[in-house]
């Protein structure tokens, strides 16, 4: 049953991530705050992972034993919350966070053409990380801008409408740019 | 109360009782695959769906409850056809090994698709992702033939409080199982065994000692000796079809003897000695506390129970101090056939094969830890369940109805009635204070034919208290003394019992603590399905067993008082019986 995972790394990041002049115990020490402020409320799980996933970027092994360990809740038990949400990655994540919509109404209006575009350039699988680490790959379960289907999300930008053939040049501004939205906004 | 009709009979329930509930009651199985008795319902196998008059969807017996005038259909056609597409849609995700399968003899996905009249395969496609786990001493686990109904992840979270089984992922590819497809060792499992006695299939089930001990019975250069808990009697039988709580203790010896077995004896002879061992403990411990005024931890924790030891390992290794140091009665038992035994016989520790026959599966586990091999060599080399005994001796041709009853050799097979009765929730503290209370007062205990009534039954913690008075000179600093007690089955209801000891709400002298529900009759490695109803059969049997004995106390077992004049000449927790028959505990915190 011991299998490898992928990227199985058991510590968070401190060159990839925009918090790199954090340590990792000084960043340990924002998740325990974190989890103070929710101690005494009850199903404080996902919001606690949600901010977790902010602080680190991702989800390291870990950071969901010791929120377990904190909360009371068994490892099992946060690793079945984290893996049932599309929105938590227990790998780490580049730059830039790609999240293509596959919701019912993007489904129908060409989200799958443009997942498989992205996958294509980006050279990589879903819940992967390229090379460079500039970006990684998700699918999303509606974002709730039906109306703009088929949609991207980068980091927390939406993209409507977006068509396979454009989506090079939609990632070249990104790739340009020299301070991504998302770990601004993390940190 | 509130009236409903039932496929066209008319019933009467309490509010808030479900349509599985109300049906049951005039009679009418509704299938199930996720559902368990007294737990909250999953909803998730969707086998138990009923037709309501005017509801426009099925809806699951299990989570819905009654209503007023309601007019329910259990079996019409699209009902069943509904459960038939739902047990062939599971199927079609089953890996089913059926012929070879540990579940052939009643696996519940089987005898539904057969009692549906499934008999082709319309949904051929893709499986999950099968993988078998295998990293723990006692349990198997197999996803292929998960049907993810949950059972495991209600016993291990809600019933045990340990947490090792949750469903991870989503949708097609969810996998019960530990974080990460982990091993079951790497996440503070107990190996308690609750989730194999509730699968509904193979995908749980015990590691199988059933070829070594084959192996060992062909080999002429070793001597192999049997021990039976005091759980295997009362429940036995019901691999043979008897009905639970038949008492099968001479047709089980007979049996043994068939298969091979050089001598057959019985747990209930160390459970006797644990008595022995523990009671003079506790009562070392008052005295430490009491006379000596020094500190000692109290109270005192029974010992018995594989699983209840590693729940406090790994989740209260501040309490490690109380559990009493006393090995189990099947680890005294085998460091004992190992030393004083097989002196005795001239067979040397090497050329002997200890087999246990236990309830339990955590005993397989509790036989492999390196504690445990105080003879030389490892006490207890197998460790069957009831389960593969019972196949066993099915294997071996034997005609287990037919057979006479036997009789335990001797000198490792004569007990108490006391023995018997650590077999259930409450009785290992019940024989303690049998015996702890004659050694103190010089006087048998009052109560009406030995029994402690409080910590009988089902309830989830018991306590009783009893004052000591007219005690003997010896033990004067215990006159006036009210003995407190408590008793807790199932490691959800050990933990709450803890946690109130932590905080200092509840003050015991001596807690007794038994993994499973109900106690070793409802073990993990017992026959299937363990019901409250089952239980209380068991039980009955257990206690029916004791009273028809003579000999009632250990203390008054003629071969334990030999026991210690021929080896343990120093008394209970003297030297020899400290490297024999205590042991120590391991800090696991670390490790959840």
């Amino acid at each position: 049953m011991k299998q490898a995972h992928q990227n199985p790394s058991e510590n968070p990041p401190t060159a990839s991530c925009g918090c790199s002049e954090l340590s990792e115990s000084e960043m340990l020490k924002r998740l325990d705050v974190i989890i103070d402020t929710y101690q005494s409320t009850d199903g404080a799980l996902i919001p606690i992972l949600q901010a977790a996933q902010n602080l680190f970027g991702y989800l390291p092994k870990n950071v969901l034993r010791r929120i377990g360990e904190r909360l009371h809740i068994p490892y099992s038990q946060v690793a079945g919350v984290v893996s049932f949400y599309s929105f938590f990655s227990t790998n780490p994540r580049g730059k830039n966070l790609v999240r293509v919509c596959l919701g019912t109404a993007c489904y129908v209006r060409g989200g799958k053409e443009v997942l498989s575009a992205m996958q294509k350039t980006l050279g990589i699988n879903i819940g992967e990380t390229t090379e460079d680490k500039m970006f990684s790959l998700e699918v999303g379960r509606c974002f709730g801008a039906c109306g703009l289907a088929p949609v991207v999300m980068i980091n927390d930008d939406v993209h409507q409408r977006v068509k396979p053939a454009k989506i090079k040049e939609l990632l070249g501004a990104y790739r340009d740019a020299k301070q991504p939205t998302q770990e601004a906004a993390a940190c | 109360m509130i009236k409903l009709t039932i496929d066209r009979n008319c019933v009467e329930v309490p509010p808030e009782t479900t349509i599985l509930q109300a049906a049951k009651k005039i009679g009418i199985i509704i299938p199930t695959l996720c559902y368990l008795q007294g737990k909250d319902p999953i909803g998730a196998c969707r086998v138990c769906v009923v037709e309501i008059q005017g509801g426009r969807n099925l809806v699951s017996s299990c989570s819905t409850p009654v209503n007023e005038g309601m007019v329910v259909f259990t079996n019409s056609p699209r009902v069943r056809k509904a459960r038939k597409l739902v047990v062939e849609l599971l199927l079609s995700e089953h890996e089913g090994d059926c012929q070879i399968c540990d579940r052939a003899d009643d696996c519940e996905l089987k005898t539904l698709a057969y009692s549906l009249g499934i008999r082709e395969s319309h949904y051929v496609g893709e499986k999950p992702k099968r993988s078998l786990d295998t990293t723990t001493a006692a349990l198997m686990r197999d996803s292929g033939k998960c049907i993810k109904c949950r059972r495991c992840v209600t016993v291990c979270n809600e019933i045990q409080r340990v947490g090792a089984l949750f469903p991870q992922n989503r949708g097609y590819k969810t996998l019960i199982g530990p974080a990460f497809e982990l091993g079951l060792d790497d996440v503070p499992c107990v190996q308690c065994g609750q989730c194999a006695a509730v699968c509904p299939v193979g995908a749980i089930v015990e590691k199988s000692h059933v070829d070594m001990v084959w192996a060992a019975l062909e080999d002429k250069t070793k001597h192999v000796i049997v021990q039976t808990a005091p759980a295997i009697r009362a429940a036995l039988g019901e691999c043979f079809d008897y009905p639970p709580g038949t008492l099968v203790t001479g047709k089980m010896i007979t049996a043994l003897r068939r298969m091979g077995f050089h001598a057959v004896f019985d747990t209930n002879f160390t459970a006797d000695l644990t008595i022995m061992e523990e009671g003079t403990e506790l009562l070392m411990r008052l005295k430490k506390a009491l006379v000596d005024k020094q500190p000692v931890a109290l109270p005192q924790f029974s010992s018995c129970s594989p699983g209840w030891i590693k729940f406090t390992e790994y989740f209260y290794p501040e309490f490690l101090s109380n559990l009493s140091s006393c090995k189990s009665p099947q680890q005294m038992f085998g460091a004992i056939a190992k030393t004083f035994y097989a002196q005795k016989k001239g067979v040397r520790p090497e050329d002997m094969v200890v087999v246990s026959v236990m309830p339990c599966t955590a005993k397989k586990f509790e036989s492999t830890r390196p504690e445990m091999s105080s003879s030389g060599v490892k006490d207890v080399d197998y460790v069957l369940t009831t389960r593969e005994l019972g196949q066993m001796i099915e294997a071996a041709g034997i005609d287990f109805r037919a057979l006479e009853d036997g009789q335990m050799d001797s000198p490792l097979g004569l007990s108490s009635g006391a023995a018997d009765i650590f077999a259930n929730s409450g009785g290992v503290m019940e024989a303690a204070i049998r015996t702890a209370y004659e050694i103190v007062t010089g006087r048998g205990l009052p109560t009406e034919n030995l029994h402690i009534q409080p910590l009988a039954g089902l309830q989830g913690i018991k306590e009783a208290a009893l004052k000591l008075e007219k005690v003997l000179p010896a033990w004067s600093f215990l006159e006036g003394v009210e003995l407190k007690v408590a008793v807790a089955h199932g490691l959800s209801n050990a933990a709450a019992l803890l946690d109130l000891i932590k905080a200092g709400k509840a003050q015991y002298h001596f807690v007794e603590v038994m993994t499973c529900p109900g106690g070793c009759i409802g073990g993990g490695g017992q026959p299937r399905f363990t019901t409250d109803e089952v239980r209380q059969a068991r039980i009955q049997a257990i206690y029916k067993e004791d009273e028809g004995k003579s000999l009632r106390k250990s203390h008054e077992n003629p071969d334990v008082k030999k026991l210690y004049e021929e080896f343990f000449k120093d008394g209970p927790c003297g030297h020899k019986s400290h490297e024999l028959l205590h042991t120590h505990y391991v800090d696991r915190s670390d490790k959840i």
